[in-house]
């Protein structure tokens, strides 16, 4: 299978993402230490919540004074798209059980992004697995290094901060094939924007699914979807 | 923080994904529906971008992040690979926020 070029260039593709989201990760590890948790809880929390988001938004209420209860409430909610990633991979992932409650586990952003992005079912399963694996190894290890470093480093003096948005450009641009992802896409942009000043942190992302709604009509020849 | 929050939450993540990709996603979608949910990443990825870039907590704010991820934009347009894209982001709001 590695000599198929493009497999290649697939399983590089999504080992690099895995390495930026251990760069990233050490300021998970950073901020987690600085909001109150141990280094034993911010890897804990990668090791088992394993989804960068919610682990962000969780420390970033406890940071900032929150109750345990609201730090749970806007990481739940951030959880939950996992679960709508997990409705898009399915048809990719069978196997059995095992194999898919493993894969569940894998089931994020970074590796369903990856996933889609590609044409042709050998690929797409070979971008979910290794991107999720990668980027289960470098985030850890990125968590353990930055909890470790603790308040020693400020991630804003290096711009950590604007690292992920920046991956997430990254994997967008791919995923903008034709004019509905793109509708999908500025619909999803505009809607979490224009409702951050007006509801709980975490909802925004959640509400901007409605521009999925951009699927429902049958798509022309000209205009596929996938 | 406490061990509660760390193994509750670990298992409402879980649960989310495990109820997505092995108890919901056994069954064959209408293809309406599939066409909808090849949509989520666009939607989902969009949202994110403009919302690590633009806000801070509910406050919708113009900084340093704002150049950068507009240089990440074009280095991913020029087709940058992904390391480089990130690199160029982190770097780029560093010094913005170094000079401001």
């Amino acid at each position: 299978m590695l000599r198929d070029p493009r497999m290649r260039q697939v399983i590089s593709a999504c080992v690099t993402l895995g390495f930026a989201v251990g760069v990233f990760a050490i300021s998970f590890g950073v901020s987690a230490v600085s909001a109150g948790a141990s280094v034993a809880q911010a890897c804990a929390m990668s090791l088992l919540v394993f989804t960068g988001a919610s682990q962000f938004s969780a420390v970033s209420v406890l940071g900032s004074g929150g109750t345990a209860a609201s730090a749970f409430g806007g990481a739940a909610v951030l959880a939950a798209r996992n679960g709508v990633y997990g409705l898009a991979m399915a048809p990719h992932l069978e196997g059995s059980l095992g194999k898919r409650l493993l894969a569940a586990q894998l089931t994020i952003d970074e590796s369903t992004a990856m996933a889609v992005a590609q044409d042709d079912p050998a690929h797409r399963r070979a971008a979910f697995w290794v991107t999720g694996g990668s980027v289960y190894l470098f985030w850890n290890v990125g968590t353990l290094i930055g909890a470790q470093l603790g308040t020693a480093i400020d991630p804003l003096t290096y711009g950590l901060d604007a690292a992920f948005p920046a991956a997430f450009v990254a994997i967008l641009f791919p995923v903008l094939k034709d004019r509905v992802s793109l509708r999908a896409a500025i619909t999803g942009a505009v809607v979490c924007l224009a409702l951050i000043p007006f509801v709980p942190v975490g909802v925004p992302i959640l509400c901007a699914t409605v521009g999925v709604l951009f699927g429902i009509p049958e798509p022309s020849a000209a205009e596929a979807v996938t | 923080m406490s061990w509660t929050l760390v193994f509750v939450l670990a298992g409402t993540a879980y649960f989310f994904k495990v109820l997505g990709l092995v108890v919901v996603g056994d069954r064959t979608l209408p293809p309406m529906l599939a066409r909808c949910l090849a949509l989520i990443p666009a939607a989902l990825l969009a949202a994110i971008v403009v919302k690590d870039t633009f806000s801070d907590g509910r406050a919708l704010v113009l900084d340093a992040r704002a150049a950068g991820v507009a240089a990440a934009a074009i280095a991913a347009w020029r087709k940058v690979p992904l390391i480089g894209v990130i690199v160029i982001g982190a770097a780029v709001t560093a010094a913005v926020r170094a000079v401001a």
